[in-house]
């Protein structure tokens, strides 16, 4: 969007720059200062920090509890992201290659776990376990868990599958059945490589949202411990409070490294963001269809 | 050379095809000749899971709340009831926690616009193209990652010896008392979901026709007037879309409450009573209270075109 003029006047664009700065540095510092707290040598939490050490991160790696609620969150994170994967691009295919009755209701129906209160959704998913333990001997597991996660992480994988699939070329499928491929070639071949970063992309935000999830797991989890969990239980605890922190930083560093890299994959094919925890980009991309349609 | 040339088409004669790509051929064919296949194919697997666990589980928490617990044994009694809704209508301090939390999450919301606009204004009208891509990208990074993380953040900053009162104390302020009170909620709300916001705000105001707001400077408006006029009333649909997260989020919250706040959400109720008191049946009832708000919250925001928005 290249503007010859601005409409602006000098004194409101200042003000924007300003107002914006404020609010980057209002989103930031507090970030920064988190991370700065893992390498607080002292137990006390007070500020300013006596001085700068790695000695906690040694502790927190030997702590067992620790341990054992990452490997509890890699696994939920990587099975929520597994069955998101499955799901999510699925319903994209459904949502773009068919004219079908309730077609518009689709992604209604699959943000909603994201759009609804998450207590409300914790507490659903809450009552169904509970009911299901005294019908069928379900219980509380890491199970519960992944099953809970992979419900509003499916939005994410759709989003971002969807967003490409329209701005992939139909004539490149139909090349390639006119070419002789089948069903499975063309989408080996064809399909697949031109989702392979948006499948990339929307695996890695799923990811990124499991990991840190902590409102519906609490309601899910049962006796589990993940990652987030670990920390809500332990940060009253004064003893504790460095390893939390360190715990803390390595969550937040954990989380933005996949958030990171997936805005990059999907900028480089020139959609903007998976903003709005995915509803956006869908979005963004209906409105340039609306715009291109004549 | 001439005879060594093959004869137009022997190359095509194919080997007579296996077993398996015989199948993968008649599979393939059945599901081309038959789109529905294809379809339930597709979108079998999800609606499964979206409506047996997802929707399956709303509905039965709805069933639930008319449920009760035995007081004796703990268990849940399948006895329907209004038992529940009785008691939340009653006790007024399940009235005076509902109403703080949506008076919170208004309150909340409203910051939360307010701080949008101006950085969503500067990033789709003002900025480079490539500090528009750091400023979303700088969006987009808070808004997926650590959410408890950040509430910690805040409960260690606001804390009596934490940085806030430490600057304060700097430049001569004395020290103030935040941290824990509706106050330092507030903040931390507004804090937590400002992206949710500024995204559709953003992606609203980007696309407004530059030639519209030309027009309206070349009949005479001053900026104001055309940003009033003009702007607003054309993003207002991407600012109510936006608005839904952080209203959504914020009522259906009990994290933030307990760690930098002094008072009870809907949600810190819920908590307890599943985690402690174990009455499953109560905290359904009162799940529905938000459920009914978030409601009334999206029909109002259909109203106002903000779906096609999101």
């Amino acid at each position: 969007m290249s503007r010859e003029r601005a409409i602006e006047p000098q004194s409101i664009q200042i003000g924007l720059r300003v107002l914006t700065a404020l609010v980057l540095a209002f989103l930031y510092v507090p970030l920064f200062i988190i991370i700065l707290y893992a390498f607080n040598p002292a137990r006390s939490q007070s500020w300013p920090l006596p001085g700068l050490s790695t000695r906690w991160f040694v502790a927190t790696w030997n702590n067992a509890d620790v341990r054992t609620a990452l490997l509890t969150s890699l696994k939920a994170g990587l099975g929520a992201t597994t069955i998101a994967l499955i799901l999510g691009s699925l319903a994209a295919f459904a949502v773009h290659r068919f004219r079908f009755f309730g077609r518009e209701a689709v992604s209604f129906v699959l943000i909603l776990p994201l759009a609804l209160p998450g207590i409300v959704t914790g507490m659903a998913l809450n009552s169904t376990i509970n009911l299901g333990g005294e019908l069928i001997g379900l219980s509380f597991s890491l199970w519960t868990i992944i099953i809970g996660h992979a419900t509003f992480c499916v939005v994410v994988v759709y989003n971002n599958v969807i967003a490409r699939l329209r701005r992939t070329a139909t004539s490149l499928v139909e090349a390639s059945y006119d070419l002789g491929a089948d069903g499975l070639q063309t989408f080996r071949y064809v399909i697949l490589p031109n989702i392979a970063t948006a499948l990339m992309a929307g695996g890695l935000l799923a990811f990124a949202l499991s990991f840190d999830e902590i409102i519906v797991t609490n309601f899910t989890s049962g006796s589990e411990i993940t990652l987030p969990k670990w920390i809500f239980n332990n940060l009253r605890l004064p003893n504790q409070r460095p390893v939390v922190n360190v715990v803390a930083s390595v969550l937040l560093l954990v989380s933005l490294i996949p958030v990171y890299i997936a805005q990059r994959l999907t900028q480089e094919s020139g959609g903007l963001v998976s903003a709005g925890r995915g509803a956006i980009p869908a979005a963004i991309e209906d409105a340039g269809e609306q715009a291109a349609a004549p | 050379m001439a005879q060594r040339l093959m004869r137009p088409g022997e190359r095509l004669t194919a080997p007579p095809p296996s077993a398996v790509r015989r199948l993968r051929h008649r599979i393939g064919v059945f599901l081309h000749q038959v789109p529905a296949a294809r379809l339930a194919l597709l979108l079998g697997p999800v609606l499964l899971w979206m409506i047996v666990i997802y929707l399956g589980s709303l509905a039965l928490l709805f069933l639930t709340s008319f449920w009760r617990q035995d007081p004796v044994t703990g268990a849940i009694v399948q006895d329907w009831g209004l038992t529940n809704y009785q008691f939340l209508v009653g006790e007024s301090v399940y009235r005076i926690i509902a109403i703080r939390t949506v008076g919170i999450a208004v309150a909340v919301t409203v910051t939360d616009i307010a701080l949008a606009i101006p950085i969503a204004y500067y990033a789709a009208r003002i900025a480079s193209p490539r500090v528009r891509t750091l400023l979303l990208l700088s969006m987009v990074l808070p808004l997926w990652s650590s959410y408890l993380v950040r509430v910690y953040a805040w409960r260690t900053i606001l804390s009596g010896d934490g940085v806030l009162n430490w600057s304060l104390h700097q430049l001569h302020l004395g020290s103030v008392n935040l941290g824990f009170s509706r106050w330092s909620l507030w903040i931390v709300f507004s804090y937590l979901w400002l992206p949710y916001v500024t995204l559709p705000v953003y992606a609203a105001l980007e696309r407004i026709p530059n030639s519209l707001i030309e027009a309206s400077t070349d009949l005479g408006a001053r900026w104001i007037t055309t940003f009033r006029r003009v702007i607003l009333p054309i993003a207002l649909p991407g600012i109510i879309a936006g608005s839904i997260f952080a209203f959504s989020l914020t009522i259906g919250d009990y994290i933030a409450p307990d760690l930098v706040g002094d008072t009870e959400f809907i949600g810190n109720v819920i908590y307890q009573n599943v985690g402690i008191q174990n009455d499953i049946p109560f905290a359904a009832a009162y799940a529905i209270v938000p459920a009914l708000v978030m409601a009334v919250y999206l029909l109002i925001a259909r109203q106002l075109k903000a779906f096609e928005a999101l």
